[in-house]
């Protein structure tokens, strides 16, 4: 896909005047807080549990190696392949070599984020197979040629009358004058075009939320039970997950499960979690003949003993964008690239590097909502923060935001002062500058003194602070020397 | 193997590589065999009665319907009820459960019954639960023969009879009895944990039941 995270603060100026967007992600900002509130408050150890996923995870990936080889061997026990890609294209070339081999003509898909960080669908598309997305929100954007704009809602920046519109372009061969109007016809009808393509296709794709090295067995977790059919009708099964995904045991997926799906959608437990195996066995009358994982690298192992190791913890859950109120004002998309949100802002520079992601760690109001929800303790402020200073010493950042670094660097060490830099080191909210009232979470509200790290400074409000940067900017701009 | 190499050097590299490796190992090797338990909440932790009651409730919670049967005998009415209930044909797809093949279906007669995986035709199939856990209100089936896997996601309604003494209080509990049943480290090809009938809320957040798999989940428990 195409990056264009350079372009972020365009991007967001866009979204921010696109009517159509800015509508769909009412639903965000009313959909998931609220679930995913109710669920923790009814589990008196969800606390507990997060410190106890943190830890896991932590342990698996100080013996990342050790766990990796522990699953690769249980795997080839139980009839299945491990195919190691260090790179996005080491890891579409062996998923096209299998899909040859098996001389396969559509491909299904459930939903991988993975995927679309190596570019598969496009991949495919040259190479004539014909890859089919098979999760409702996937569908609805592989329709229109788009990409997701959330990990755990792929079609969350669009509003029903848009799906309507696709599905009579596409789905040309059903009567004109059938009602569309509510979802769950939409729905019906993705249901039934999807039925056919889960049997005509030979291969079926999915990714992996977890990947047990006591047993050899992948786990997927999904509502829709479209990353089941798409495993279980095809000749061919291929998992595609990055390194990260492992846990050691049954028993500690058991733990994260648990909050995964409270911290995703708010539910006890996601509907479908799918523990596989191997290929099917002498006995079994269905399930596929053939068991392929595709373990990808690209780019994780160098995160690993770095000040970006924590990342590696991230379960996907999608609380973090959920609760961001930039994600919120702007969407996925204009992130630039597949990971949108705070974990996105974090991940994106690591993965595509931070000449080409730079503005994105700026996309921050630093209001620590992120790291309060994610469920794996992931200090992603903090993380941010590392981006910025990393950009600036390269020299590598875009004008304003280095103006912005170095105002930090300088109020850093006079926290009375500090207030007025927030919105200096952070390009992206004077974006926002004339939209007042629409934030809930700015720097400075409420709650965002218990995760910010200098001490609050008398009140001011935002607006006043806003209005006085260009002036401020000018006073310090003689002492940037300092700062570095 | 090239691939495999490069990116186990490079991890080993990124973690420090080398000295420690002795104590890693024996560390990772007790894991993998202990299986530590971790946080276990209260919620499921209840005597036998009650547990079976939160699986109810927890279950009704996430849209599936439940019905209580004495034994096992009284299976095959309580499907044609379903059935009829829900305006479906008498039509049924099972596996080759024993436990289910045991039951009396020749007391309804108007039912019809196939065997076998799923051609995707089917309006209702009936498998046989392997456990389940209060906790949440999910059902576990292990793939094959008995209970092919696909009975679990084709058919339209997914009927699944549960004895009600498999009623576990948390995934830990049915994780150790895979263990027992299939031996340590071993698996079946697939392990089914299933919390209430297929659902999206893909299109502007509304949650829908009945995406790809069944829309309605019935579950008939067995005694208790
Ligand atoms: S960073 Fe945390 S909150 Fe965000 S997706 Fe990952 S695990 Fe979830």
């Amino acid at each position: 896909m195409e990056i264009t995270s350079p372009r972020f603060k365009q991007n967001a100026r866009e979204a921010l005047a696109d009517p159509q967007l800015q509508k769909a992600m009412g639903n965000v900002r009313s959909g998931f807080i609220d679930k995913r509130q109710a669920a923790v408050e009814a589990l008196p150890e969800f606390d507990a549990l997060r410190d106890n996923a943190r830890a896991i995870k932590d342990h698996a990936l100080s013996n990342l190696d050790l766990y990796l080889e522990a699953y690769e061997a249980k795997v080839r026990a139980a009839g299945g392949f491990v195919h190691w890609a260090e790179t996005a294209e080491d890891a579409r070339t062996v998923i096209l070599d299998i899909c040859r081999a098996a001389g396969a003509r559509t491909v299904t898909k459930g939903k991988s984020m993975i995927t679309e960080e190596i570019g598969l669908n496009e991949f495919f598309e040259k190479n004539g197979v014909k890859p089919v997305e098979t999760d409702l929100g996937e569908y609805i954007i592989q329709l229109r040629g788009e990409h997701p704009s959330h990990i755990i809602a792929p079609a969350v920046h669009l509003n029903k009358e848009q799906v309507e519109a696709d599905f009579r372009r596409v789905h040309d061969h059903l009567p004109a004058s059938r009602d569309l109007s509510e979802p769950e016809a939409l729905l019906g009808e993705a249901r039934r075009v999807l039925r056919a393509a889960y049997f005509d296709a030979d291969v079926g794709i999915t990714g992996a939320n977890f990947l047990v090295a006591e047993t050899g067995s992948s786990i997927i977790v999904t509502n829709e039970g479209n990353g089941d059919l798409t495993q279980i009708l095809p000749k061919v099964h291929i998992v595609l997950a990055s390194l990260e995904k492992i846990v050691p045991t049954l028993e500690d997926a058991a733990q994260i499960l648990r909050v995964l799906a409270r911290s995703a959608t708010g539910q006890d437990m996601s509907v479908y979690t799918t523990v596989s195996t191997g290929p099917r066995r002498l006995d079994d009358p269905d399930g596929p003949e053939e068991y392929h994982v595709v373990l990808l690298d690209n780019g994780r192992s160098s995160m690993l003993g770095t000040e970006f190791q924590d990342m590696l913890r991230c379960i996907r859950c999608g609380a973090c964008m959920n609760h961001c109120p930039v994600y919120h004002e702007i969407g996925g998309h204009a992130y630039g690239w597949v990971y949108p949100g705070p974990m996105g802002a974090v991940l994106t520079p690591a993965l595509i590097g931070v000449d080409k992601a730079g503005h994105l760690p700026n996309a921050s109001t630093f209001c620590g909502r992120c790291e309060a929800v994610c469920p794996m303790r992931i200090p992603l402020p903090k993380m941010m923060r590392h981006w910025r200073e990393r950009e600036f010493e390269r020299g590598l950042n875009p004008a304003t935001a280095r103006g912005g670094l170095k105002l930090w660097a300088f109020f850093a060490k006079r926290p009375w002062l500090y207030r007025l830099t927030t919105s200096m080191a952070i390009p992206v909210l004077s974006l926002f500058g004339g939209r007042k009232g629409r934030f809930r979470f700015l720097p400075l509200a409420g709650g965002w003194t218990r995760h910010r790290d200098l001490p609050a400074p008398e009140s001011r409000t935002f607006m006043q602070q806003w209005r006085g940067r260009e002036a401020l900017k000018q006073e310090t701009g003689g002492k940037q020397g300092a700062a570095r | 193997m090239s691939g495999r190499e490069a990116i186990l050097g490079k991890v080993r590299k990124s973690l420090g590589g080398g000295p420690n490796d002795a104590a890693r190992m024996v560390a990772v090797e007790a894991r993998l065999a202990k299986a530590p338990k971790g946080v276990i909440p209260e919620r499921g932790q209840l005597d036998e009665k009650a547990r079976r009651k939160l699986f109810v409730a927890m279950a009704e919670r996430v849209s599936a319907t439940v019905r209580q049967v004495k034994s096992y005998d009284d299976v095959p009415k309580a499907v044609a009820e379903y059935l009829r209930s829900r305006n479906l044909p008498a039509a049924i797809r099972v596996g080759a459960d024993k436990r289910l093949a045991k039951m009396p279906w020749a007391t309804q007669k108007a039912l019809s019954i196939k065997h076998g995986a799923s051609d995707g035709d089917d309006e209702a199939g009936v498998s046989h639960a392997f456990g389940a856990i209060a906790e949440s209100g999910t059902l576990a089936l292990t793939s094959g023969g008995d209970n092919p896997t696909t009975i679990n996601f084709l058919p339209e309604h997914h009927i699944v009879v549960l004895d009600a003494k498999d009623v576990a209080g948390d995934m830990e509990t049915v994780l150790a009895k895979v263990r027992r049943q299939f031996g340590k480290g071993e698996m079946p090809r697939t392990l089914n944990f299933i919390t209430g009938p297929s659902r999206s809320g893909d299109i502007e957040q509304k949650l829908l039941l009945g995406a790809h798999g069944p829309r309605a989940l019935h579950i008939i428990m067995v005694g208790g």
